[in-house]
């Protein structure tokens, strides 16, 4: 079981990593559009060329514009131009489009890239989307979005149902019950109706970051209403432990009494509740954006990638434009491995 | 009987604590719907305060409440400044739409769920009950909107289902039995996509409610007599089973209506989903408040349904 917990988290932290690292690993900035490039696939790796000779190091082939009409898609790979895939690149970055840059010069700034190809030359491996911009970068670009606003909002709705739920469940009486109703009050929502209500009535139309916090805000305001009440169920058996009794009996305060001896006993839950929770915000995240209320273009995130795929045409073509939706796979599976891990220690 | 009362009198007051909160956060907004009128240079200040006044939303939160549950008792849930209608006409038969896919993805989830819960419960680790549980926690990582896609990109490809909405175009000309096909059609993937959301769920549950019965010694008892074990399967363990079961169909319930919302919105049918988020957008309150108000009528009465049930399955439950 340990094993098991170890890879998941290990797992998390590569993939959170990766997203963190995003001006390091992705070969383009998530903004540079190349027009004439829209809806490339994917570019394969190759190792063997047209000439059957094994080569060490990776290439793609060029992509040309063929036709729009063939069957195999309106690009071909050039079998004479092969563009190996060279490591530890400096890259320069243009920042917006060069006609928007107000100063008329756009902004460049220098950096170092894992990979990328020769110019003149691209690299798409996960392909591009309409405006042609490479998917892979604005997938992990659109992580630290999407990742971290389920991490964070998690993070909020843990900590207010952990203060709610001790207060409750410690003091009893009116802040008890004021404190309860308000949980069921907030349960008999259906979840995402209930994200929406709140939704509904904030801002529409903010900023990349802004919306980023607002999101977080709202998720993780909502939450708090079953680790609330999970945290009260433990703290309400804790407080009459002997321990907690004889500590009590030796003129221990009700802030020291919680902090040592009954907050600890939560833990569990906690942190059940945490690998539970942060999978659904990353998903309230990814479904707010898709749906146009959170995070909007030109900023990348999940879930305006996957909502590409509201267009008919796109869900029928590129297949490739999955990929937002996808990623999130392998982080719930890991996630959820985690939630069984935690909970399978704790029995 | 008095459980019920208690559980219904419970439930009104929920209803009216979610009725309070949708409306605080209302009046907390920035804006409304008029104020993108003041923008509006051919619209006098004059003629967008009338309107403000006419609609009642220059009042104090108190006292546009209190209005809004006197005529919302009487049936009246406002009006929508968008659509230009009442609320309640225009709510009816999207909530319906809506139940008609919720209801019909959990008819069908749980026919599914529950003879496959108790295969492989009595399966326990063998290959079955092995492929099952992966089945599951794949299903689990799945998410609703990459499902709905997923399957309106197979109707896109195959052509075998239509790609959205409710009935075809040409369906006003169908004759009867044409239109239920059409009708049908229609629902298959929406209903399949919600159905595949809560199917996990609801099998791991039934899995390990009945495990917990199975290694019961009256179980055994009734095994050590002889009895065939199908009728042990679900004669014998299943009823016994049945408690946490019918608490989880309230429960399921909410799972059922958030992800009815997103797949509404992806398969364009017409239910309550794609009206609130139209609504929202254009920031037409008192569709939003309603919209909202019924999802959690839908859900409380569904916990009741599942009290009620829990009542006249459960002897323990009518004897306290």
């Amino acid at each position: 079981m340990q094993k098991k917990l170890k890879f998941a988290l290990l797992g998390l932290v590569l993939i959170h990593l990766a997203v963190l690292g995003a001006r390091f690993f992705a070969p383009y900035d998530p903004a540079e559009q190349h027009r004439d490039f829209a809806f490339a696939p994917p570019m394969l790796l190759h190792w063997v060329d047209a000439q059957g000779h094994l080569h060490l190091r990776p290439f793609v082939y060029a992509l040309v514009y063929h036709s729009e009409s063939s069957a195999a898609g309106p690009y071909e790979d050039d079998r004479s131009r092969a563009l190996p895939l060279r490591f530890f690149v400096e890259s320069t970055t243009t920042h917006g489009n060069s006609q928007s840059a107000a100063s008329g010069e756009p902004q460049r700034t220098n950096h170092l890239r894992l990979f990328g190809v020769d110019s003149p030359g691209e690299i798409f491996l996960f392909g591009t989307d309409d405006y042609g911009r490479d998917q892979l970068s604005r997938l992990l670009y659109g992580g630290q979005v999407s990742l971290f606003a389920g991490l964070f909002a998690a993070v909020l709705s843990l900590g207010l149902g952990i203060l709610l739920g001790s207060v409750s469940g410690f003091y009893g009486s009116w802040p008890d019950a004021v404190i309860m109703r308000g949980a069921e009050i907030f349960m008999a929502l259906p979840w995402i109706y209930l994200l929406f209500a709140v939704r509904a009535f904030l801002p529409l139309h903010v900023g990349a970051q802004e919306s980023f916090f607002l999101l977080v805000g709202v998720i993780g305001l909502t939450g708090w209403a079953r680790p609330s009440r999970l945290v009260r169920g433990v703290v309400l058996s804790a407080k009459h432990r002997e321990y907690v009794l004889a500590a009590r009996s030796f003129g221990a305060s009700n802030f020291y009494l919680l902090r040592r001896h009954i907050l600890p006993e939560t833990y569990g839950v906690v942190l059940t509740q945490a690998a539970l929770l942060i999978p659904q915000y990353v998903l309230a995240e990814v479904t707010f954006s898709f749906l146009g209320l959170g995070v909007s273009e030109p900023a990348p995130s999940w879930g305006n990638m996957l909502a590409e795929l509201q267009k008919l045409y796109v869900l029928e073509s590129y297949w490739w434009m999955f990929a937002a939706g996808l990623v999130l796979v392998p982080v719930f599976l890991l996630y959820h491995m985690v939630a069984d891990a935690v909970q399978q220690a704790q029995l | 009987m008095s459980y019920l009362a208690r559980r219904l009198g419970h439930a009104i007051l929920v209803l009216l604590g979610v009725s309070i909160l949708t409306f605080a956060l209302l009046k907390l907004a920035p804006g409304d719907y008029f104020a993108g009128m003041r923008l509006n240079p051919q619209i006098s200040p004059q003629t967008v305060t009338a309107l403000r006044h006419a609609y009642g939303l220059n009042r104090s939160l108190p006292v546009t409440y209190l209005r809004w549950l006197r005529s919302a008792l009487r049936g009246d849930l406002g009006y929508s400044f968008a659509y230009n209608t009442p609320v309640w006409p225009l709510l009816r038969s999207r909530a319906s739409n809506t139940l008609i896919l919720s209801l019909l993805a959990m008819a069908g989830a749980w026919l599914v769920a529950i003879p496959l819960g108790v295969w492989a419960a009595a399966h326990r680790g063998a290959s079955l009950d092995r492929a099952t549980s992966a089945g599951t926690t794949l299903l689990l990582a799945l998410p609703d909107v990459l499902i709905a896609l997923g399957l309106l990109a197979f109707a896109l490809r195959t052509g075998w289902f239509p790609t959205g909405g409710m009935a075809s175009v040409a369906a006003q000309a169908m004759g009867p039995a044409a239109r239920v096909r059409d009708f049908v059609l229609h629902l298959i993937l929406p209903a399949a996509a919600l159905a595949a959301g809560v199917l996990p769920i609801l099998v791991r549950h039934v899995r390990s409610a009945m495990l917990d019965v199975l290694d019961s010694p009256y179980l055994l008892a009734a095994r050590g007599h002889g009895i065939p074990r199908a009728r042990l399967l679900f004669r014998h363990a299943l009823p016994a089973a049945a408690n946490p079961l019918i608490s989880l169909f309230g429960v399921s319930l909410g799972t059922l209506l958030s992800g009815s919302l997103l797949i509404e919105v992806v398969m364009s049918w017409p239910g309550l989903g794609p009206l609130l988020l139209e609504a929202i957008l254009e920031r037409d309150a008192y569709v939003v408040v309603a919209a909202v108000l019924l999802s959690a009528v839908f859900l409380v009465a569904g916990n009741f349904v599942a009290d009620v049930l829990l009542y006249a399955a459960d002897p323990r439950i009518r004897a306290e």
